[in-house]
This record gives C-alpha cells, structure tokens and sequence, in this order.
C-alpha cells in the first residue's frame, strides 16, 4: 500500500529529522496534507497466499464476460485474468465450476456505522439537525465501526461503502468511503486513497425539518440557501488565494482562521471533495446542475434520484452519476413517480447509473436489486447485458467515490476486490460464497467458523449464528 | 342475548359483502369465456400438488378443474401458457393497502389512527371504512401477481384496530372480508406506546381481553354503565376476538416475548393467536408449532435493530417450517409486491421452494380464515391465478398475466404508464401530450 499519501506522511519524518535536506515545495504539501487529513486511514489489508478460482464466468464490471474464465488474485491485486492464468506454487485453487466472479459491490449509499444496529436513540448519529448548513461535520466521527451491519453487508458481496450524514440537511457534512473490513475504529477501514465527499439534499427533508424552525421552509428557500452558500465559500477561497499571493510575493500576512464549514464547501469549488446530493425530483435535479454551473463545481451523483428517467439526457449531458434503488417508492411525494424501470432507462441514454442501497437490510442483495432493474429494462425493451448492468454495482459507484482507479472493475492490477458468487448473481437463490478485499478471503459462505462477529455480537444469543 | 345481536350484526355484514361480490362476478361472468390455460406448470397448493405440465379449466368465474394434461375439452378457449408457470394469486399477508396512497407529509393517511375518544385501546378502529379502491398502490401491486390482502391499521394505543381483507381486483366493492382481524403489538414498540414496560402493556392485554369475556353477557347499550377499561366500542371488537371468531396478530420477536404469547393463548382459550414477525422464532418454534401458531413474517429482517430480535436471522422461515410452523411472508404496503423476492431469500436460505409458494398463497388464506374461496387452484374455489414466465420467486421473472374471478385484468398501472410515456419522450413536444 504505497501510496502518494504514505510516501507524503515519509517525507514528513524524514522533514522533522532532517529539516535542511527539505525543499520548500515538499514542506508545503506536507503541510497542506497534514491540514487535508487529520483522521488518517490506518487500514491494513490481511496477509494472503495466491488465489487462483479457475472454470468461472467472470463479469470484469466494465461490460464484458468471459466464460469459463480464470482468475489470479496475487499480492493483494489482480495479477491476471482471462481464459488461462499463471498458477503460482504456494496458489490456493479454487474450481469454479458454475460459479460466478465479479468485482466486489460497492454501496455508495450507506449510513452503516451512523445509524447503526441496534437502532437505539444514543446510536442515532446520522443527523446533525441543529442546523440546514452543517458543512463543517464529518459523517466519520460517528461511525461506529462495531455496527453488525458491516458483517451483513460482506456476507451480500459488498466491499467498499460510501457512509453519509442524513438528508436533513442543505449540507449534511462529509461523507467517508470505507473498505467493508471492521476492526477496532473508523480509521482500520478507512479507503486510504478515496477523496471525501460532501452530502447535500434537495426538497422535502430540510423544508420538513427547519419549516417551522427557522427556515428553508419552501424548495426556493433551499435553492437560496445553497447558492447563498457557495457566495461565502467562494469568499473563503479568495481570502487564502489572497493570503498565499501575499506570502509568495514576501509580504508577511497573518494566515486567515480556518472555518471548517466553508473549507469543507471550498473543497468542492476546489474539485477536491465529491458531491453527492439526495434528489428525487426531474425538477430539482435540473435546478441544481444550473446551481453547479453558477458556482463552477461538480455534481459527482444525485442520490435516490427517482425520477432520473425523466430527464437522463440532462443526466448524461451534465455527467452526472444516478444512485437509485430499483423499486421504493411512493413513501412520501418527492417518490411517488418511481417506476420499475429507472435505472436501465438512465443507463440506456448514456447516463451513469448505480444501484444504491440507503439502507441496513437491502445492501445484503445489491445483486438482487440490479437484477430487478436488468430485467425489467429488457422487458421494457432495454438491449441491456447482464454484463453491462454489473457497472451499476462496482464500475460506476466506484468513478462516483473517485476510487475508480484502485477499485470498482477486473482489470490486472487493480485491488483484488471481488466476489465468487454460488451461481449467477442475477437469481434470487445466488449467494455470495467467498469475498475478497486486497486479495484476502474476509468471507466464506462455507466456513462458519471463519465468519467475523462485531463487538456487539459477542456473548449475545446466537453468537456465530447464520445471519 | 348481546351476542346474538353482535352476531347477526356481523351476519349481515358478511352478507352484504357477499352480495356485492356475487353482484360482480354474475356482471364479469357473463361477458366471460369458458378458458383452458394449457401448457404451464401449476402449483396448485391443493391435494393435486405441483402440475409439471397440465390445464387449468375457468368457468364462471371459479376454478372448474385443474388436469394433468393439455386437453382442451369443447367450448372452451385455449389459452397457450407453454413454459410459463401459474401459482394461485398471491396474498399480501399484512399491508395497508387501500389505506394509503403517500405515507409522509401528503394530507390524510388513513392507515394511522390517532388516539379518537370512541376506542381507548385501539381495537375498535375498523380499517373498512377508509378502505379506497382507487388506490395507485393496488394496480401497481396486482400487476405482480397478487390478488387479496389483509389490510390493516397502526395506533399509538395497545391495539393496532381491525384489519380487513380486500381483493385486488378492479371493483370499487373489494372489501371482502371486514373486521378480519386485530391486531397488537408485545414487542418493543408496543411497550413504548404502553407505559414503556411491558410489565404495563401485558395487564393492559390481560384487563382488556377479560373485559371483553365479560362484556359477551353484558348490554352495551348508553343506557347502561360501563366503568371497563375499555371502551364499549372496543369491547364489540373484541368480543369476536376471545371467541376465537377473529385471529388475533400479535407482533413479537423476542423469545421471552413469544412465550407470553403462547401462555396468552393458554389463558383465553378460544383465542385464534397469529404471531407477527417473530424475529426469534426459531429458538422456541417447536413450543409455536405445538400450540398451533402460524407466523407472518418478512424473512429478510436479520439485523438486531433492537435489543428485542438479537437472534434475527435469515434462516428464521426454514427453521420455523422445519418445526412445522405455518408462515405466510408478505409483511409491506407499497412495496409488498417484493414479496415473492422475500420468499425467494427464504429459499435460499433453507425454506423449501414449495412452502415458500405457499407462505404467499394458501397459508395467508388459512390464517385468515378465507381459504374455503382463495389460496389455491381447486375446483369450486374462486378463479385468482397468475401466469408467470417462470419461477414467480426469481427477481429476474415476472408475472404475465394476473386473473382475479376469472377475468384478466388490465397489466398496467401508473408506473407503467409514467415509464411508456418517458420511453416515448423525444422533445418534440412537451411531455403532457404524449398519451
């Protein structure tokens, strides 16, 4: 795991102990880092043998399948793939015979950990409803890594989430995309390479929330509000630029106090944090790529998204991902012109489509709910494989969390993070039989005794039980 | 003598639901064919079993005959269904549909009572009234195969109200079975709507079901005093519970829980007990298969979201049948479609396919007591079936054609007609022209 940021935490060692033999430039990355990641990831992948599953139908999660295919997971990454791979000689073989391999799931939509099991109002740390503007918190300074949920979740093929704060608000603070590997805190799953993310909500949540306490009470107060912040996060940006000017041309200035709220809002002007906005109406989603304009930043992906159908040339124009379930709806009015269809229908107009979960129970079968939208689409008419349709799962999430190049797709040299399925994953009775991350079995269907258990598991009835 | 009153009074209720049904299908009927649907497999959920390749004869409205064979006997229409796969119409176990068109924030939602002086514990809120079929939800879920559901309300009091069973065919009059069933919860969420201990929510069922023995020899008429804890309207609803003429749902997960259940069951002896959820079933399913408890439940809850289902687990429907417990899944509103895929996660976690079928079939119609009509394909029984285009349980099938009474009903629903109305979409004009 060598990374720029680990070879950046190196070179501040070797700063402090040999502070002559630093150029200037390497001091102010370092410091900039230092200031960018507080909370460092201290994730540690488990130690593995070759892996190599022969006979397999592998969907590489770009579109593309290979029957009877062969895989080799080695040091962590994808060494090889194809239709003949290099048999290490310390290789654990696994026969594939009628199996499937896919790239990991990727849930960019969780509040595992922030809304944990069990479901106890002290757990209930999702939401900072004190105010429609709360840039300045970070979904993973609550996330409780001993959430049972993880360990569900691994058990339905998911390998990298993304935890976001609730929509209550305008700006909900960050968001945090972990490796689905719990041990004793947030940091041991933090995605090392994976930018942050900001959560932002359109609609009914905040009107229902602050309408009778202060405001937004009405969608154009939303849309004020979001704009009126972006004005202060672009004066928040032109004071630093102001202040490194000064400082480069050698006029000594005080530097300006951190806000964490607008530096978070100023890392999205930056294009350094991710947008990912709950969404559900055509309208809204519109209103808020004319918003993105006007403050020259990027939408990564509109959450929920449920009438992303209606407008997915916009979708695509604007190069913004969809996460959306398969079939909720109906729950409150901003879901009530959910159909069946949205996800193929987004897909099939050059959008990026993906398959999210919001929730504890239907991130275990992400599968499931792929296979739902792949069919219906067909019927509809959709020429749609279920090869392509697997980039709603891994592929497209991943390019939405900006990990894309380390995750998300089988391609030689990326994480080895990938599912042996028990049969086509895109029926009701396929199991995720063994799992992967870094290259690491984390999960075997057919070994009981191997299973993770959380904390909170422990010494409570049915411990080590089938879940 | 007040029992006899309340009885005839739930007599001509019946009858009239009876009649109003029998009014529909002789207007159905006579437009409608005699039809063979030949070809397909057939689970029929009755004594003839699984039909690998056989007909299935409609006339009248009923359920003629189911064959083993594709013979198409004289004036009858051949309906091709080769490949495809038919089930009896499926039963929503526990929703409220009809009851609710948008759960949050949007005007009305009948489905949730708020505390009303005519009921102080909740049992005598009737869910009939407010039943409405123009409900978006009953197009969008009969277009997935399923053709009745026992519909239901919440409170925040002990009792949940009366629940009714509706059919999901296209008719206004489609309460078919009103005050089917009250409803209670004993688990977490009940004890917080109930002094926040069960230590009161339990002598609060005990007080209320012993007022109701009471009041069977008992004038309930304004004239008379009635110092119950329940109110006099409450006591009417639950009269017919402790005479075992009406199940009674009690939602349970934990394993101490369900036994005072059953213990319930021991005290009121006429008591026609159906636990809901469950959730720790497995633990004492032998004890729940010996007191002769069905549970109705959605097997894909394996998460303790409280400290009450600890033991959740997705194989709590196989384990809960291997025991010999009857279940019925289908526990939703909106989305209670998504049944069949619960039972397919059943299945794939232990539940066999058959009794995964029938968990959406003839056991729902057995808890409440409509089985004699419903649930499965045998002669004389009323004509609900649904052509699949393969395993109804597989997400990637679907349901092709659904009958109710015989007649096939429309396949679309809103839904369909926002995604042909998008899919048509060019921008040529604006989108409300488009038909």
């Amino acid at each position: 795991m060598k990374t720029n940021k680990t070879r950046l935490a190196l070179a501040l060692v070797s700063c402090s102990l040999f502070i002559s033999a630093c150029s200037d430039s390497e001091q102010a990355q370092t410091t900039e880092y230092q200031a960018n990641n507080p909370f460092p990831s201290t994730y540690k992948a488990i130690d593995s043998a070759p892996v190599v599953i022969t006979n397999v139908v592998i969907l590489d999660g770009l579109g593309n399948r290979i029957d009877e295919g062969e895989i080799l997971l080695e040091d962590g990454k994808i060494a090889e793939f194809g239709t003949s791979v290099s048999v290490p000689r310390n290789a654990i073989e696994i026969d594939g015979e009628g199996k499937w391999v896919t790239p990991g799931i990727i849930d960019n939509h969780s509040h595992l950990g922030v809304y944990p099991s069990p479901g106890t109002r002290s757990h209930s740390d999702g939401n900072e409803m004190t105010g429609p503007v709360t840039a300045e918190v970070w979904a993973e300074h609550s996330v409780w890594p001993q959430d049972p949920g993880f360990q569900r979740a691994l058990a339905g093929g998911v390998t990298s989430l993304q935890i976001l704060p609730g929509s209550a608000n305008l700006f909900g603070g960050r968001s945090i995309t972990l490796k689905n590997l719990p041990n004793r805190t947030m940091q041991d799953m933090k995605f090392p390479e994976a930018p942050y993310g900001i959560k932002m909500a359109c609609g009914e949540n905040p009107k229902r929330v602050y309408g009778s306490r202060g405001g937004p009470m009405t969608r154009m107060a939303n849309v004020a509000g979001y704009r009126k912040a972006w004005i202060d996060a672009q004066e928040y940006n032109k004071k630093w630029q102001d202040y490194e000017a000064s400082k480069e041309s050698g006029n000594a200035t005080d530097a300006p106090k951190r806000d964490l709220q607008l530096e978070t809002l100023a890392g999205v002007l930056n294009g350094e944090i991710i947008v990912h906005m709950h969404c559900y109406r055509a309208d809204e989603m519109t209103v808020m790529m004319d918003v993105m304009k006007e403050f020259d930043y990027q939408i990564g992906s509109f959450h929920h998204a449920v009438e992303a159908y209606k407008i997915s040339d916009k979708l695509a124009e604007n190069n913004v991902c969809s996460a959306m379930w398969a079939d909720w709806w109906g729950f409150k009015m901003e879901a009530y012109d959910g159909i069946r269809e949205n996800i193929p229908m987004v897909h099939n107009a050059g959008a990026c489509a993906i398959v999210h979960s919001d929730s504890d129970i239907g991130i275990q079968r992400l599968n499931q709910e792929a296979a739902k939208a792949w069919s219906d689409g067909v019927r509809a008419g959709l020429d749609i494989t279920q090869a392509e349709a697997w980039q709603w799962l891994s592929a497209n999430p991943a390019k939405s969390l900006g990990i894309f190049d380390y995750t998300g797709s089988i391609e030689e040299g990326k994480n080895a993070d990938v599912v042996l399925w028990s049969a086509d994953p895109f029926s009701t009775y396929a199991q995720a039989e063994k799992v992967f991350i870094d290259g690491a079995m984390v999960y075997d269907r057919t070994q009981p005794d191997t299973w993770p258990v959380s904390d909170f598991e422990v010494g409570q009835i049915a411990q080590g039980d089938a879940k | 003598m007040r029992n006899l009153q309340i009885t005839s009074f739930k007599h001509k209720l019946k009858l009239l639901a009876l009649t109003s049904v029998m009014a529909v299908m002789s207007a159905t009927s006579t437009a409608q064919e005699k039809l063979a649907i030949t070809g397909a497999q057939i689970h029929t959920m009755g004594p003839k079993g699984i039909i690998v390749e056989g007909t299935l004869l409609i006339e009248d409205g009923k359920i003629k005959d189911v064959l083993s064979n594709n013979t198409v006997p004289a004036g009858f229409t051949k309906v091709d269904a080769s490949g495809k796969v038919i089930t009896p119409g499926f039963m929503g176990a526990l929703t409220s549909l009809g009851l609710v068109e948008v759960g949050l924030s949007a005007g009305v939602n009948d489905s949730r009572v708020d505390a009303h002086p005519v009921s102080s514990v909740g049992a005598a809120y009737d869910s009939q009234f407010a039943f409405n079929a123009d409900s978006t939800l009953l197009d969008v879920t009969r277009i997935e195969g399923f053709t009745s559901a026992a519909t239901g309300l919440r409170t925040s009091q002990l009792f949940d109200g009366q629940g009714a069973i509706i059919s999901l065919g296209d008719e206004l009059e489609s309460v078919t079975h009103p005050q089917a069933f009250v409803h209670v919860d004993v688990g977490n969420g009940g004890a917080d709507n109930n002094g926040e201990s069960r230590a009161a929510l339990w002598v609060a069922l005990n007080q209320s079901l012993e007022e109701a023995l009471f009041a069977l020899s008992y004038d309930l008429s304004p004239s008379e005093g009635w110092e119950g804890m329940i109110s006099r309207a409450d006591a009417k609803a639950l009269i017919p519970v402790v005479q075992g003429d009406t199940p009674l749902l009690v939602t349970a997960h934990r394993a101490n829980d369900i036994l005072q259940v059953l213990a319930l069951k021991k005290r009121f002896a006429n008591l026609d007990v159906v636990l809901v959820h469950a959730s720790d079933g497995w633990r004492v399913a032998s004890q729940i298969a010996e007191a002769d408890v069905p549970v109705i439940l959605n097997p894909e809850f394996n998460l303790p979201g409280e400290f009450d289902r600890l033991g959740a687990t997705l194989e709590n429907a196989g384990r809960l049948h291997e025991a010999g417990v009857m279940i019925a899944i289908g526990v939703d509103t909106h989305n209670v479609r998504l049944a069949a895929q619960h039972a397919g996660n059943a299945v794939a976690n232990g539940l066999p396919h058959d009794a995964a079928i029938a968990s959406l079939t003839i056991n729902p119609a057995k808890i409440f007591g409509v089985d004699d009509n419903i649930g499965s394909l045998e002669s004389g029984k009323q004509a609900d079936f649904v052509i699949f285009s393969g395993d109804p349980l597989e997400v990637t099938q679907a349901a092709e054609q659904v009958y109710v009474s015989g007649k096939a009903v429309s396949m679309e629903s809103r839904q369909t007609k926002l995604r042909d109305r998008y899919l048509k979409y060019t921008g040529e004009k604006p989108v409300g022209y488009i038909k």
